[in-house]
């Protein structure tokens, strides 16, 4: 097996009483797309700070890119890519400015491209404080990836993005992903964590509660699969049918709707009635829980007062 | 081009577009500079012979003490500084660039100053232009030092502006400024040793201006030099990233240590 890219054991913070981050352990393999995902106040920004070397652990051991954060920054920030959450420039510099400011730090020629690319062309020349919040999302994005980082820390990229934005930023970390680059995405968009990620790991009060791929994680919980099929004779409509495993059912437009716990059993069970009846199956739908009520199914388990 | 020439000009630009920049730097000295001009010599008119020294003082006062300091706040509370450490953005260049830009801005500042009192308001030339520029320069070392210092330790802008007038105000009312030293009753006049305004006046009128100095000008030279390194060192020391400002070094008193020069000039001067 490779060397993990990313390898956090027995991570530790706490502010004050508050332990924003709680003993965790994981690791993130090379060109992996990690998302870490969470309710406000889970330890997810703590943890990338301290991945990204803004924050110092309380105890446990870090490694990025087989650099331990806390002890070789200088060699961690050419190897890293970052955009924070809550992170501003100088109000009077230009996206122009910025490129030659940080690529200049960082030792790279600019990468004014990127900028076109994220539709800055027409905004190259204004100031900082004069563009849109999407606009200066867009920027921290092309100077996090202008060095070509080996690692790439997105926390809430697409806040405050339009479609279309968000759309492009998908198709760059594809597209990164593809060239070999690791990403570490924090979001609270449940669907772009299923879309985008690998794996994912759920944080609950500073602590893992649950970690894999996102189909491992929704199969591990006890959500129903849905059942939609629509039929030409609409035989499924008229009749308050049983099927096995199904433990609710209810018609919705033209489809018959199966909320099931084994569809191994109630699917063979529906299509052998359908011909039965001399009916046409038109349509048939099989839909597993989202990743997002997995989440919903986990943060309600641990809410305060469970 | 290499990342502290891009910082430089970068910082200098933001000199003139940022408005409190251009404020503090150019439209603040320069208005009170005519102001004082067209007033002072009519109520006391052997105020000719220190207003280039005066003004360019002031204008150094202003730039530092009052321009930049608050910049450096809000970098790290609106979390400027974060991206700057992300992107590998020493704390050295944070502290340095911005003084050495505003040593620039001063420059123009003082040099406009200079050449337009003799025509405008008949002020006083200075005699010797090379002691006159060591002493500007030893002025903006130790001002923009502590500008600098103020910056770091500062845990809001409210307390910033505090801080901030904290030197400023005594100093244009002790510092020599307006009315000479020798004017001030002895207790003032010890308690104005601690300001480096005091200090500068004192070089520029021995050193520049072919005036009596009322104590040693060098001394005052190299007090103004070691008290800007001092603060620099201390700022860089106190420097913090974090938003909160809460990660420092050391303690915030030892910022007081900028001011041990003076205090040495007091004792043995």
């Amino acid at each position: 097996m490779t060397r993990p890219m990313i390898n956090i054991t027995n991570l530790r913070k706490a502010y004050g009483d508050y332990v924003a981050v709680d003993n965790i352990s994981f690791t993130v393999q090379p060109g992996e797309i990690f998302g870490l995902l969470g309710p406000n106040g889970a330890g997810k920004t703590t943890t990338l700070e301290c991945l990204e070397g803004l924050r110092q652990p309380d105890s446990g051991t870090l490694e990025v890119a087989g650099i331990d954060p806390r002890k070789e920054a200088h060699k961690l920030r050419r190897v890293i890519g970052v955009q924070l959450q809550a992170a501003d420039m100088p109000e009077a510099m230009t996206p122009n400015e910025a490129m030659s400011f940080f690529c200049a730090y960082l030792g790279v020629a600019p990468r004014y491209d990127l900028l076109d690319r994220f539709g800055l062309t027409a905004k190259r020349q204004t100031q900082f404080h004069e563009l849109s919040t999407g606009q200066q999302r867009r920027l921290s994005l092309a100077l996090a990836i202008a060095h070509e980082p080996r690692v790439l820390f997105l926390d809430e990229p697409t806040a405050g993005l339009d479609v279309a934005s968000r759309a492009e930023l998908h198709t760059v970390m594809r597209e990164l992903r593809g060239s070999g680059t690791t990403i570490m995405l924090a979001t609270h968009d449940m669907a772009e964590a299923e879309q985008l990620s690998d794996r994912v790991a759920i944080l609950l009060n500073g602590r893992i509660a649950t970690t894999g791929t996102p189909m491992e994680i929704t199969a591990t919980g006890a959500g129903l699969t849905k059942v939609s099929v629509h039929t030409k004779a609409n035989r499924l409509l008229h009749n308050q049918l049983t099927f096995p495993a199904v433990t609710q059912s209810l018609f919705k437009e033209n489809y018959a709707l199966y909320f099931s716990h084994d569809i191994a059993q109630t699917v063979p069970a529906v299509i052998s009635y359908v011909q039965a009846q001399s009916d046409e199956l038109i349509d048939l739908r099989v839909e597993r829980p989202s990743l997002e009520e997995r989440f919903l199914e986990l943060t309600n388990h641990n809410a305060p007062g469970e | 081009m290499s990342a502290f020439v891009t910082h430089f000009s970068f910082e200098f630009k933001t000199g003139i577009r940022n408005k409190t920049l251009l404020l503090m730097n150019y439209l603040f000295p320069l208005g009170f500079y005519l102001m004082m001009g067209a007033i002072m010599p009519g109520i006391y008119p052997l105020f000719r012979d220190t207003m280039i020294p005066a003004m360019v003082t002031f204008g150094i006062l202003a730039a530092t003490l009052l321009g930049l300091p608050d910049p450096l706040v809000n970098a790290r509370e609106s979390g400027i500084l974060r991206s700057y450490k992300i992107n590998g953005v020493p704390a050295a260049s944070i502290l340095l660039i911005p003084g050495l830009t505003t040593g620039l801005h001063l420059a123009i500042v003082a040099l406009l100053i200079t050449f337009s009192a003799p025509l405008l308001f008949a002020a006083a030339i200075p005699g010797n232009g090379l002691n006159f520029f060591i002493v500007l320069v030893a002025l903006s070392l130790a001002c923009s030092g502590l500008g600098l210092l103020i910056g770091v330790v500062s845990p809001s802008t409210r307390l910033t502006v505090l801080y901030s007038q904290v030197i400023f105000i005594p100093s244009m009312i002790l510092g020599g400024l307006m009315l000479p030293y020798s004017m001030l009753p002895e207790a003032a006049q010890t308690f104005a040793q601690l300001m480096p305004a005091t200090h500068a006046m004192n070089a520029f009128n021995g050193l520049a201006m072919g005036a009596v100095a009322d104590f040693n000008p060098w001394a005052s030279v190299v007090m103004l030099a070691s008290s800007g390194i001092l603060a620099f060192g201390l700022a860089l020391y106190l420097f913090s990233w974090d938003s909160k400002n809460n990660q420092r070094s050391g303690h915030t008193a030892l910022a007081l240590l900028a001011f041990v020069p003076y205090v040495v000039g007091i004792l043995f001067l």
